[in-house]
C-alpha cells in the first residue's frame, strides 16, 4: 500500500514537471528572441513587447514573426533576422503589409469568417487612400485608426474603433489645425459634434447606434459625403424624414439649385437637437434663411409653427389638469397614458413638416385633438372626484366630531352617576 | 313620534330582547359587563389603544372583505385590479386607502399597545397568557403588513419583499429553504403572490382569530392589570360597560376621523407595476415597521469575529424575540408585585433603539 502511494506521488510529480516543461517557452525550447531582446531595449523598442501582450493577433496565436517576419527560435539577433524578416514597414507600405492577410479570406477564414476583406479596396477608394497613392505620406493609415501593437477588435470599448472612441481616433489628426493646414479643410468637426444630439445619444445615454464619424463617411473607404449623398446618409437611419421631404416643394428646388437636403436646415457636424423653433418666422427659424418675409412659402412656415404651438399648448394644458388631478389624490394614469397617444400624434406632426403639407399636419393634430378632448374630459372628471371627496369629508369630520361631543357629555353624565 | 307608537316601538324592543335573551343569555353577559370593573388613574390613557387595535381589526375586516371582490392574486392582472380599484370602482378609492392606512395605524397600535403594556408591567401574573397570546398577534400581525404588501404587485413591494425574503435566507442551514418555502420557488413569482395572498386572506386570518379569541377572553376573564406603582393606593374603578367602552367609542370615533382625512389627502398609492427583470431601484426599504431590522442589518459589520454580521444580528433578532416574549416568566420582581427597574430601561432601551433606528432609516436613506 505505501509503495503504490509512493508510486502515486512520484507519477503525480512527474506530470507537473512535464506540464511545466512543455508550457513554459524556454524551458520546451520555444524561445521568442523578438520579445527577450525588446525587453531589454530603451522604452521605444520595448514598447511593442510589452503592449503586443494585449494585442487580439497575440490572442489568436500569432506573434511577431507572424507580420514582421524572422526566425524568433534564433538568439542570436543575425541568425533570427534571416531573409524572411521584414522589419518595420514604412508608412506608405503599411496598408499591403496588413492586407497581407486581410485581404486574403482563405487565411483569415481560420481567425474569424464573418470579417470583411475587401478593407483594402476600400482604402484605395477613400480620400486617404487616394492621396497616399499620390505619395502623401501624412494621411490615415491602417495603424493610425487601428494602433500598432496593441491592437483590439472594433467590438472591445477599449479599441480605438469602437463607437464611442471613433470621434477621438479621428480628431487626433482632423482636429490639428498644423496637421491639416495643407489640406484646407475645417478642423472644427469634433468641436462642433460634441454638441450634437448624437454625441449626446452617444456620450450621455451610451447609445452605441448613435452615428459617430463612419458612419456618414465611411471607415476605411472614408470619403466628404458629396451634396446630393448627404440625404441618403441621413435616411440611414432617418428613412420616414427622408421620404417625407421628397414629397415636398423642397425637393426639387434643392436638387435644381444643388442645396444638400438635411444638412441645410440642420448643419452637418454639429446637429443640434431639433427644437419647434427651427420652425416658423421666428428669429431661431430656418425657413427664413431663404424665404422672404410676406413671400406664401414664409405664410406658410409662420402657420406651420402656428398649428404645432397650438397643439404643444393643448397637450401642455391636459397635462397640468391632470398633474393638479393626481396631486390631489385621483387616480389618473389611464388618462395619463391615453395622452401619451396625443404626444405620439405631436411627434408625428413635427416629422410631418418636412413634407410641408399642411393638410396632412392638420389631419394629424385632429387625431391628437379628439384624445386630448377625452383626456380633458377625464382630468375635469378627476377634479370634480377630488372635489366632492374633500365636500364629504368635510360633512363626515363634523358628523364624527357632533357624536364625538354627544358622547363625551354623555361619559361624563354616566361618570357622575357612577361617582354618586 | 306620537306616544302610542312610541309604547309600540318599545314594546317591540322588549319582545325581540326577551326572544333573544332566553336563547342567548345576554341578561347574563350584560351582568357580567357591568359588574366587572376597570381601574381608572393617570396611566388609564394606555388601556384604550387595545380597543383601538380590536377596533382597526374591524376595520381591516371589512375594507378587506369589499377588496376581494376586484382583487385578483396573479401577476398578470394583480396590479390592474388594483388600479381598477382606485380609478372605476365606486368609492374602491376610499375602501382600499382605508385598508391601508388602518393597517399601518394597527401596526403603530399594537407596538404602542405593546410597550405600554410591558412598562406598566402588565404582564405580571396571572396576565402571562395575556402578554403571549399578544406576543404571537404581534408576529401574526407584521406577517399581514409583509404578505399585504406585496399583492398590489407594484415596483416597491416588488423589491422590498425580494430584499427581504433575501435576508431571510443568510440564515445558516436552513436559510435557504425558509426563503423557498416563503416564496415558492427562488424568485418572487406568480407563485408568491399566490401564497402570499391565501396567507393573508385566509391563513392568518384563521389563526387571528383563535389567538384574538383567547386574549380577549383572557382580557375579560383576569380584568385589567393595575400598575404596581399604584399598587398600595386605592385607586378609583369605572365599570366596563358602559363607561369604559363608551370612552373606548371615543377613541375609535377620533382614529376614524383621522384615516378618513389621510385617505382624502393621501390616498395610498398604486406605484408601477413591478417588472422582475428591471434593476432593484436605488433605496428600496421595507415597510416602516421592518425598518430598524432593517438598518440593523445595513449598518451591522460584515464580520464579527469569525461570523458574518448578518447572521449574527438575525440570531440576535431571533432570541430577542424570544426573550420579549418570556418576559412575564423572567421578571421575577413584578410577578412579586415589586418594580423591576432593570426590566423598564431594557423596555425603554429597546423602544428608543427601534424609534432611532427607523428614523435614520428616512432620514439618511444612503446608509
Amino acid at each position: 500500500m505505501k509503495v503504490l502511494s509512493t508510486n502515486r506521488i512520484i507519477y503525480s510529480l512527474s506530470l507537473v514537471v512535464l506540464a511545466v516543461f512543455v508550457s513554459h517557452p524556454t524551458l520546451s525550447g520555444q524561445t521568442n528572441s523578438c520579445v527577450e531582446c525588446h525587453n531589454e531595449l530603451d522604452e521605444e523598442l520595448k514598447a511593442p513587447a510589452e503592449t503586443f501582450k494585449r494585442d487580439i493577433h497575440q490572442q489568436f496565436g500569432l506573434s511577431c514573426a507572424d507580420c514582421h517576419g524572422g526566425n524568433p527560435s534564433e538568439e542570436d539577433i543575425d541568425l533570427a533576422k534571416d531573409k524572411t524578416f521584414k522589419g518595420t514597414p514604412s508608412r506608405s507600405l503599411i496598408p499591403e503589409f496588413c492586407s497581407s492577410c486581410h485581404s486574403d479570406s482563405s487565411y483569415m477564414r481560420r481567425f474569424n469568417p464573418s470579417l470583411r476583406v475587401d478593407q483594402l479596396d476600400l482604402f484605395w477608394t477613400s480620400k486617404h487612400g487616394q492621396l497616399l497613392k499620390k505619395g502623401d505620406i501624412n494621411v490615415a493609415v491602417c495603424t493610425d485608426c487601428h494602433g500598432t501593437h496593441e491592437i483590439q477588435a472594433a467590438t472591445h470599448p477599449k479599441s480605438m474603433t469602437f463607437p464611442w472612441n471613433i470621434p477621438q481616433t479621428c480628431n487626433r489628426c482632423h482636429s490639428d489645425k498644423e496637421y491639416m493646414k495643407n489640406y484646407k479643410i475645417p478642423t472644427n468637426q469634433w468641436e462642433n459634434y460634441k454638441e450634437s444630439v448624437h454625441a449626446h445619444a452617444l456620450f450621455d445615454k451610451k447609445d452605441l447606434s448613435a452615428p459617430v464619424c463612419n458612419d456618414c463617411h465611411g471607415n476605411h473607404g472614408a470619403f466628404p459625403p458629396e451634396v446630393t449623398s448627404i440625404s441618403y446618409v441621413c435616411r440611414q437611419c432617418h428613412p420616414s424624414t427622408g421620404e417625407l421631404f421628397s414629397q415636398s416643394p423642397h425637393k426639387k428646388v434643392y436638387d435644381e439649385m444643388g442645396i444638400s437636403e438635411c444638412e441645410a436646415c440642420h448643419g452637418n457636424h454639429k446637429i443640434l437637437p431639433p427644437s419647434d423653433e427651427m420652425l416658423g418666422t421666428g428669429e431661431n427659424a430656418v425657413c427664413i434663411q431663404c424665404h422672404e418675409p410676406d413671400s406664401k412659402p414664409y405664410q406658410v412656415a409662420s402657420r406651420i409653427k402656428g398649428k404645432v404651438d397650438e397643439f404643444k399648448e393643448k397637450i401642455h394644458n391636459v397635462e397640468s389638469l391632470l398633474e393638479r388631478a393626481d396631486r390631489q389624490g385621483v387616480e389618473v394614469s389611464e388618462p395619463k397614458f391615453r395622452l401619451s397617444e396625443a404626444t405620439t400624434a405631436l411627434v408625428l406632426v413635427r416629422n410631418l413638416t418636412h413634407n410641408l403639407s399642411l393638410i396632412d399636419i392638420e389631419e394629424k393634430i385632429e387625431d391628437g385633438e379628439k384624445v386630448i378632448t377625452e383626456v380633458a374630459e377625464a382630468g375635469e372628471a378627476a377634479l370634480r372626484e377630488a372635489k366632492f371627496r374633500k365636500v364629504w369629508l368635510i360633512i363626515a369630520i363634523l358628523f364624527i366630531f357632533l357624536l364625538a361631543i354627544a358622547l363625551y357629555l354623555k361619559i361624563k353624565q354616566i361618570g357622575k352617576k357612577t361617582s354618586a | 313620534m306620537s306616544f302610542q307608537k312610541k309604547v309600540n316601538m318599545k314594546h317591540l324592543i322588549q319582545n325581540v330582547y326577551s326572544y333573544a335573551d332566553s336563547r342567548f343569555k345576554l341578561s347574563e353577559l350584560l351582568q357580567f359587563a357591568t359588574k366587572k370593573k376597570v381601574p381608572e388613574h393617570k396611566y388609564s390613557f394606555w388601556y384604550y389603544f387595545g380597543g383601538i387595535c380590536l377596533f382597526l381589526f374591524a376595520v381591516q375586516v371589512f375594507t378587506g372583505i369589499l377588496l376581494l371582490l376586484y382583487y385578483t392574486p396573479s401577476i398578470d392582472s394583480a396590479h390592474e385590479s388594483i388600479k381598477f380599484i382606485m380609478s372605476q370602482v365606486k368609492f374602491g378609492w376610499l375602501i382600499r386607502s382605508v385598508h391601508s392606512w388602518s393597517a399601518n395605524i394597527l401596526i403603530g397600535a399594537i407596538f404602542i399597545h405593546m410597550f405600554s403594556t410591558f412598562l406598566l408591567k402588565a404582564y405580571r401574573p396571572p396576565r402571562e397568557l395575556t402578554w403571549v397570546s399578544g406576543f404571537f398577534l404581534l408576529l401574526i400581525f407584521l406577517a399581514f403588513g409583509f404578505s399585504g404588501y406585496l399583492l398590489p404587485w407594484n415596483e416597491l413591494s416588488f423589491f422590498a419583499t425580494r430584499v427581504g425574503t433575501d435576508i431571510a435566507s443568510t440564515i445558516p442551514l436552513i436559510g435557504k429553504h425558509i426563503k423557498t418555502f416563503i416564496l415558492g420557488g427562488s424568485e418572487v413569482s406568480g407563485a408568491t403572490i399566490s401564497r402570499f395572498f391565501w396567507l393573508h386572506v385566509a391563513i392568518l386570518p384563521l389563526f387571528t382569530t383563535i389567538i384574538l379569541g383567547i386574549h380577549i377572553l383572557l382580557v375579560q376573564i383576569i380584568g385589567m392589570s393595575k400598575p404596581i406603582s399604584l399598587a398600595e393606593r386605592k385607586v378609583k374603578e369605572i365599570p366596563f360597560f358602559p363607561n369604559f367602552i363608551l370612552k373606548d367609542s371615543l377613541g375609535w370615533m377620533l382614529i376614524l376621523a383621522l384615516i378618513g382625512v389621510l385617505c382624502v389627502f393621501f390616498p395610498w398609492e398604486v406605484g408601477q407595476k413591478a417588472d422582475s427583470f428591471a434593476p432593484t431601484p436605488l433605496g428600496i426599504k421595507p415597510e416602516w415597521y421592518f425598518t430598524f431590522m432593517f438598518t440593523t442589518l445595513k449598518i451591522i459589520p460584515s464580520h464579527i469575529l469569525l461570523f458574518e454580521g448578518e447572521v449574527i444580528a438575525i440570531f440576535g433578532f431571533m432570541i430577542g424575540a424570544l426573550l420579549w416574549m418570556l418576559v412575564p416568566f423572567l421578571d421575577r420582581n413584578a410577578a412579586k408585585e415589586r418594580r423591576s427597574p432593570f426590566f423598564s430601561f431594557m423596555g425603554w432601551i429597546i423602544f428608543l433603539y427601534i424609534v432611532i433606528m427607523t428614523v435614520l432609516t428616512y432620514l439618511l436613506p444612503g446608509w
